[in-house]
């Protein structure tokens, strides 16, 4: 409640606010969410630290925009607890949460020019003139919008619309942001560039604590200190962005964090002091990182298609034989794909051997223990 | 089903031209024929006068355009009110309990509007409630009858406002009664408006309950066209309607106007 109560802030305290960091915590406690029987939300425990970015990230359906909504207080729990800092939110209305929200179409209100729409939570809240002006100015230059601020919003592109959405979220100074898919609606050349500016807008505000829901794992991967994959209704990994990157849990993680080659192999000498096991897939005896897996077990061994290399050297001690099937020249990236053993294994290269060799023929692929990761083998979560 | 071609263009254009002509135009026409008719004998009149103009604008054209604009005024913006608040709080509500209720609001539309009429005449001419006799059941007879359609209006409108906009403003720390004021109402405008038009269109031209209800000295401009047209004055009848029509026409202009100045579109 105290979040929304803005009198008596001066214009000073907004940029006390803003170094010293207004964000709170925010803590699912076995929060469970089910229209009629049908339970879309499993009991879900999670915390976002102060100043966080957490990208909440699954496949369509997952049950991404309902937890956000949870948050907000659009949804009402079935069962559990939601907590932002101190307060226990779970019974408050919306307009009493002290958030931010922004989402996939922006939702501007098209009645009013931007300056309204930015100044809508401060003058909802009964905040004084002055400051309404003050802070109007301020997140509208944080989003770089300052100059559009007596335009209509359908005088104004996408990428624009958006980025005054954002101001119009930030200029309650929330405690908490949340966006449900903010940058699906724009193209892909304006959604690399907001990506960019989302995280140049933490880094000035780092106090601030962002809920990012979204589906592109690119998105996930460039903003969020921590990652929670969901799948129908559940997390199936929460981790820092690049442990998780680096060390999937799970396949599902595997799979759907960046791409990934998934070897069958089974463990042959389980995981040493140095947390690498050497595993073997048929003939070949491979080294992996490892957790705890025991000789004998059956584990998926995932190397990402950049960590395959044509030429041997250095760390590549693993070496792997396929087929080639397939080249794809993509400029930047070579994208090829293999046979291993009835396994189809993507190599993505920047640099080639001068002489590349043609579809059928048998290539070597080498890799670092270090770049690999073992799974448990069951299939999903 | 798209036509394309050419030839088949052009019977779908005659086709629509011949239908709206034969049903909607030559009626208008005829009646402005003979509101400016001096003697209709023959296939057309045999001179023409504006006669029954002056002679409704010194009768009782004036009296009865008066009753019919308060009337559909104040009827209008009584169900624009009930409507619009009905629609908003069925919203809120289960899927059955509006559908039901949503229906029911539909039921004086689907009765002959003399039983309307009749109706409220019964059940309004006993004390406490004597309203026999008074404008004011006249105006609950126009009430009655519209608020149908401007409750279906802005349920329409409600229905077609993404939840978003709503739910943006809650966040950011809008009251039920601020963002009903600041962001729902300004969003349905357009629909409240027309709304308000089609029931001041459907008010104006109301007669079957009116004729039941209405007291002597509240004679609206289609009680007046009914009595003339019935005591054989078929002409003054006409030069009426025709001056009912202009009347409905600036109205709904002017609304038009409004709307547009308002939205900004
Ligand atoms: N209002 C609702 N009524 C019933 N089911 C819903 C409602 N909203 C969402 N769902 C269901 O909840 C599940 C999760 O939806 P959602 O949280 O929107 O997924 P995501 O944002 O990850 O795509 C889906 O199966 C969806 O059909
Ligand atoms: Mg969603």
């Amino acid at each position: 409640m105290s979040a929304v109560a803005f009198t008596g802030t001066s214009v000073m305290d907004i940029d006390a606010a803003k170094i010293r960091g207004a964000g709170s915590n925010v803590h699912f406690d076995k929060v469970s969410v089910a229209y009629g029987s049908h339970v879309v939300l499993h009991p879900l425990t999670l915390d976002i630290a102060p100043g966080e970015i957490l990208a909440m990230i699954g496949p369509s359906g997952s049950g991404k925009t309902t937890a956000l909504r949870a948050v907000a207080g659009f949804v009402r729990p079935a069962s559990g607890r939601i907590r932002i800092g101190a307060t226990d939110v779970t019974d408050l209305p919306p307009y009493e949460r002290g958030l931010g929200m922004v989402v996939q179409n922006y939702a501007l209100f098209p009645h009013m020019r931007v300056e309204d729409n930015v100044a809508f939570g401060l003058r909802a809240q009964g905040a004084d003139k002055a400051l309404i002006g003050e802070r109007v100015k301020d997140a509208l230059a944080t989003v770089g919008m300052a100059t559009f601020a007596r335009r209509y919003p359908r005088e104004l592109s996408g990428g624009q619309q958006q980025r005054v959405a954002i101001a119009r979220a930030l200029a309650v100074r929330p405690r908490v942001l949340l966006l449900d898919e903010p940058l699906s609606a724009l193209d892909a050349q304006i959604r690399r560039n907001m990506v960019e500016e989302i995280a140049r807008l933490h880094r000035s505000l780092p106090g601030l604590t962002i809920l990012y829901v979204t589906h592109d794992q690119t998105e996930a991967l460039t903003l969020a200190d921590k990652i929670a994959i969901m799948r129908d209704g559940r997390v199936c990994s929460h981790g820092p962005t690049t442990e998780l990157y680096r060390r999937p849990p799970n396949r599902f993680t595997a799979e759907f964090l960046g791409r990934a080659n998934l070897l069958p192999v089974t463990v042959a000498e389980a995981v040493g002091s140095k947390g690498f096991a050497t595993a073997r897939h048929g003939d070949v005896v491979l080294t992996g990182a490892g957790r705890d897996e025991e000789a004998g077990d059956k584990s998926l061994l995932c190397i990402r298609p950049q960590h395959l290399s044509l030429t041997a050297g250095g760390e590549h001690t693993n070496r792997i034989v396929g087929t080639l099937r397939e080249v794809h020249w993509q400029g930047e990236l070579t994208h090829l794909v293999l046979d291993v053993d009835g396994t189809p294994v993507r190599v993505s290269a920047t640099k080639l051997p001068v002489e590349l060799p043609e579809p059928g023929a048998k290539v070597p692929l080498f890799f670092a223990p270090a770049d690999t990761s073992l799974l448990p083998e069951d299939a999903g979560v | 089903m798209l036509v394309w071609s050419r030839p088949g263009r052009i019977v779908l254009w005659l086709l629509f031209a011949l239908i709206f002509g034969v049903l909607f135009l030559a009626p208008l026409a005829v009646i402005l024929l003979s509101s400016l008719a001096d003697q209709w004998n023959g296939v057309l009149p045999n001179g023409l006068t504006t006669e029954h103009y002056t002679d409704v604008v010194q009768g009782q054209a004036w009296n009865a355009v008066k009753a019919s604009l308060v009337t559909g005024f104040l009827a209008s913006a009584l169900a624009l009110v009930s409507g619009t608040w009905a629609a908003l709080a069925l919203r809120v509500q289960g899927a059955t309990l509006s559908t039901v209720l949503g229906l029911l609001f539909f039921i004086p539309s689907a009765v002959p509007s003399v039983s309307v009429g009749l109706g409220l005449l019964v059940a309004f001419s006993h004390p406490p409630l004597l309203l026999n006799g008074t404008i004011a059941i006249v105006m609950i007879a126009h009430f009655v009858l519209i608020s149908a359609f401007t409750f279906g209006n802005v349920s329409a409108g409600l229905a077609r406002l993404s939840p978003d906009f709503e739910q943006v403003a809650s966040s950011l720390g809008a009251r039920p009664a601020y963002r009903l004021w600041h962001v729902t109402l300004p969003l349905l405008a357009p629909y409240l408006v027309a709304a308000f038009g089609l029931s001041f269109a459907l008010s104006m031209g109301e007669l079957g309950a009116t004729v039941m209800v209405y007291p002597p000295g509240w004679v609206t401009l289609p009680v007046s066209i009914f009595s003339l047209t019935d005591r054989g004055d078929i002409f003054a009848g006409a030069a009426l309607t025709m001056i009912l029509v202009a009347a409905t026409l600036v109205l709904l202009l002017g609304l038009e106007r409004v709307t547009k100045r308002a939205t900004g579109a």
